[in-house]
């Protein structure tokens, strides 16, 4: 039997002489080969090579099932091709994506990834972006649009300008965000590993203390009782080694930022997606966040005349107008425009527009505006939403209310938060008047209005304050940061191509939609699961086979022991892989 | 100073974290995160001693798997 343990376990063994070596007395080698070593010392010869034989292979296998995670997960983020094809002085050649310089011309035929960010300078073609935002839909794009790197080539073939160095570029970035995420532990990994710490010592004490202990007692000259104590105590010593558990909550921690980068949603840190399963209070900026940020006409109020026709000559007056809500009203009119027929224009600051058209004098802006030029309409009453009033030749014509619209999946984001008892709050620098009832549409439970930007982030220390459990910040990375920074977890909307945005949160979703939240805490929440689970399983199992093992022992009952061998090993490195393949579950979502 | 290394060969969650702590224990590291998931390093040591402080984290990694090498 002695040549087969030594065949089988040579490397353990030679591992475990080095660790000790080190100081390293607690390595699973040393373990594993106290344990095969007692089993021959108790003149246990076959167990001992079985002890050896189940841990090699049940090593392997646990080898074969990290490498196997590692690389789905890894494989998951790999949005970067290998190669690309630059086009210089006229030749098509292929360099690796770090070679390729800022002003390059690159060229992405269908099917590739597109390399590095650029400008489309010729072609034009739908880009797949679901790797990088998570959107299905694809996205149309023609010369002149900035496109990222990372997304697929659907048709034609796009011949871009490099804007971007490999380093800076999307996709280089994402990768880099979420491996580096793992560099922040969530507090539950932390806390496993000190308890791993702990854990080993002590059952190995326990083993010892097994072994020797009882023996005293029960009969110091029995050599079948020193074998059956020594027997009992192998088994502790098999699983007394933490690496399921060590392995196996990270491991999870890694597939769910793996799964969420997926759908568009990059967590920074394992620490953020543990805060955001444990969020009860969801602080939402409004413009751009819920709301789409540009303005759309709701209503059209003439006071004669037909509302075309107000909207008409309000368009015309701003033809020449960049203001966003000039563009928003130029883009609801739907009837021509001359400005011919503009002969005077003067663009007044903070009221609007006084033009000359057809000879008659035209203001259109809001109410001190009208005042300051003598109409003298009641204007009070008016001001819901965003108005502009129009007047001409001093006679008043109407008012057009603009607003700027929720987000399709604000108001289902809202619904599904409050039907989970989270608490939804919106904090804005906007008017009561407009705010208000857009809470209500949407369903918020709690608005904050008129807000310097100052006082945003005292608003929300009171909202944190009053909150049981982590409070998130939902802003577009602009104006926010201070909250953000604030926030339990900070995330950004929108942030593709928005470095300030990446940088000031902990979780960064690159499209705009809200509705990316409620699927950072469902992921977060699956995570967590599978985190507890994992815990719960690894080290369970291993309570249970110590107190079989001391049932055995104690003759309570009796199982052969090649088999409580059997069992324990499993409960080493079985255990691990079960954990393992668990962990993959999370990012399946 | 932070910088990220890539660990070769590192094959065992709970060495990882062992190397973890004992780098961390070195005078003049702020922070290390040894993560076994992605193979990497981030060490978060005094500019002024990094070199000397690497050498040291080197050594401790060395000491609990000689066969993990910081690349």
């Amino acid at each position: 039997m002695l040549p087969a343990y030594l065949l089988i376990g040579y490397d353990v063994l030679w591992e475990a002489i080095g660790g000790i070596g080190r100081g390293q007395i607690f390595d699973e080698n040393f373990l594993m080969g106290i344990a095969s070593i007692g089993a021959f010392a108790v003149g246990e010869a076959t167990e001992g090579v079985a002890v050896m034989l189940f841990y090699q292979v049940g090593e392997l296998f646990q080898s074969i099932a990290v490498g196997k995670s590692r690389k789905s997960i890894s494989d998951l983020l790999d949005i970067l091709p290998e190669t690309a094809t630059v086009l210089r002085d006229g030749e098509a050649m292929t360099l690796s994506p770090e070679e390729v310089e800022v002003d390059d011309i690159l060229l992405v035929r269908p099917g590739e990834r597109i390399p590095l960010d650029g400008r489309i300078i010729e072609g034009a073609s739908s880009l797949d972006t679901a790797s990088l935002t998570g959107e299905s839909l694809p996205r149309d794009v023609k010369a002149g649009d900035e496109v990222f790197s990372g997304s697929i080539n659907l048709q034609g073939v796009l011949k871009l300008r490099c804007t971007k160095p490999f380093s800076e570029s999307t996709a280089a970035k994402i990768m880099e965000l979420v491996e580096n995420s793992q560099m922040h532990k969530a507090k539950t990994e932390r806390f496993i590993t000190r308890f791993a710490k702990y854990y080993t010592p002590i059952v190995v004490l326990s083993a010892l203390l097994l072994a020797t202990v009882p023996p005293l007692f029960l009969g110091v000259t029995s050599t079948a009782v020193w074998s059956h104590w020594i027997h009992t105590a192998l088994v502790f010593l098999i699983v007394s080694c933490p690496c399921a558990l060590v392995i196996s909550v990270p491991m999870a921690f890694f597939g769910g930022i793996g799964g969420a980068s997926r759908h568009g949603i990059l967590i920074k840190g394992a620490n953020h997606l543990e805060m955001m399963a444990s969020v009860d209070t969801v602080v939402f900026d409004k413009t751009g966040t819920l709301t789409k940020g540009s303005f759309s006409v709701t209503e059209i109020h003439p006071v004669s005349g037909t509302k075309e026709s107000l909207l008409q000559l309000a368009a015309l007056a701003e033809y020449h107008s960049s203001h966003p809500l000039a563009l928003s009203v130029k883009k609801a009119n739907t009837r021509p425009l001359d400005p011919e027929k503009i002969t005077e224009l003067e663009e007044v600051a903070g009221g609007g527009i006084r033009a000359v058209i057809d000879g008659s004098t035209v203001l259109v802006g809001n109410a001190s505006l009208l005042h300051s030029h003598g109409v003298s309409a009641d204007l009070r009453g008016m001001s819901a939403g965003t108005c502009i009033h129009l007047a001409a030749n001093g006679v008043y014509l109407g008012h057009i209310l603009l607003s700027d619209t929720p987000k399709e999946d604000a108001a289902g984001t809202i619904t599904a938060l409050n039907a989970q008892k989270i608490r939804t709050v919106l904090l804005t620098g906007d008017r009561n008047e407009v705010a208000k009832p857009l809470a209500d549409a949407l369903g918020i439970a709690e608005l904050h209005a008129e807000l310097l930007p100052q006082d945003k982030v005292s608003h929300f220390e009171t909202v944190q304050q009053r909150a049981s459990g982590a409070v998130a910040f939902v802003g577009d990375g602009i104006n926010d940061a201070p909250v953000l920074a604030r926030a339990d977890v900070g995330i950004a909307m929108g942030a593709l191509g928005s470095d300030a945005a990446i940088e000031a949160s902990d979780i960064v979703l690159m499209d705009d939609k809200p509705s990316a939240v409620l699927k950072a805490i469902s992921l977060a929440k699956k995570t967590m699961t599978i985190v507890r689970q994992n815990i719960v399983l690894a080290l369970g199992v291993k309570i249970a086979i110590m107190l079989l093992d001391l049932a055995v022992a104690a003759s309570l009952f009796s199982i052969p022991s090649a088999a409580m061998t059997w069992v324990a090993v499993f409960g080493d490195v079985g255990v691990a892989v079960i954990a393992i393949l668990n962990s993959l579950r999370v990012m399946r979502t | 100073m932070t910088k990220i290394f890539k660990l070769e060969n590192l094959d065992c969650a709970n060495c990882a974290a062992k190397m973890e702590r004992s780098i961390k224990a070195i005078e003049g590291v702020n922070d290390c995160t040894v993560s076994f998931m992605t193979q990497k390093m981030m060490l978060n040591a005094d500019d002024t001693r990094f070199s000397e402080i690497l050498e040291l984290a080197k050594k401790a990694i060395a000491k609990v798997d000689p066969d993990c090498k910081v690349k």
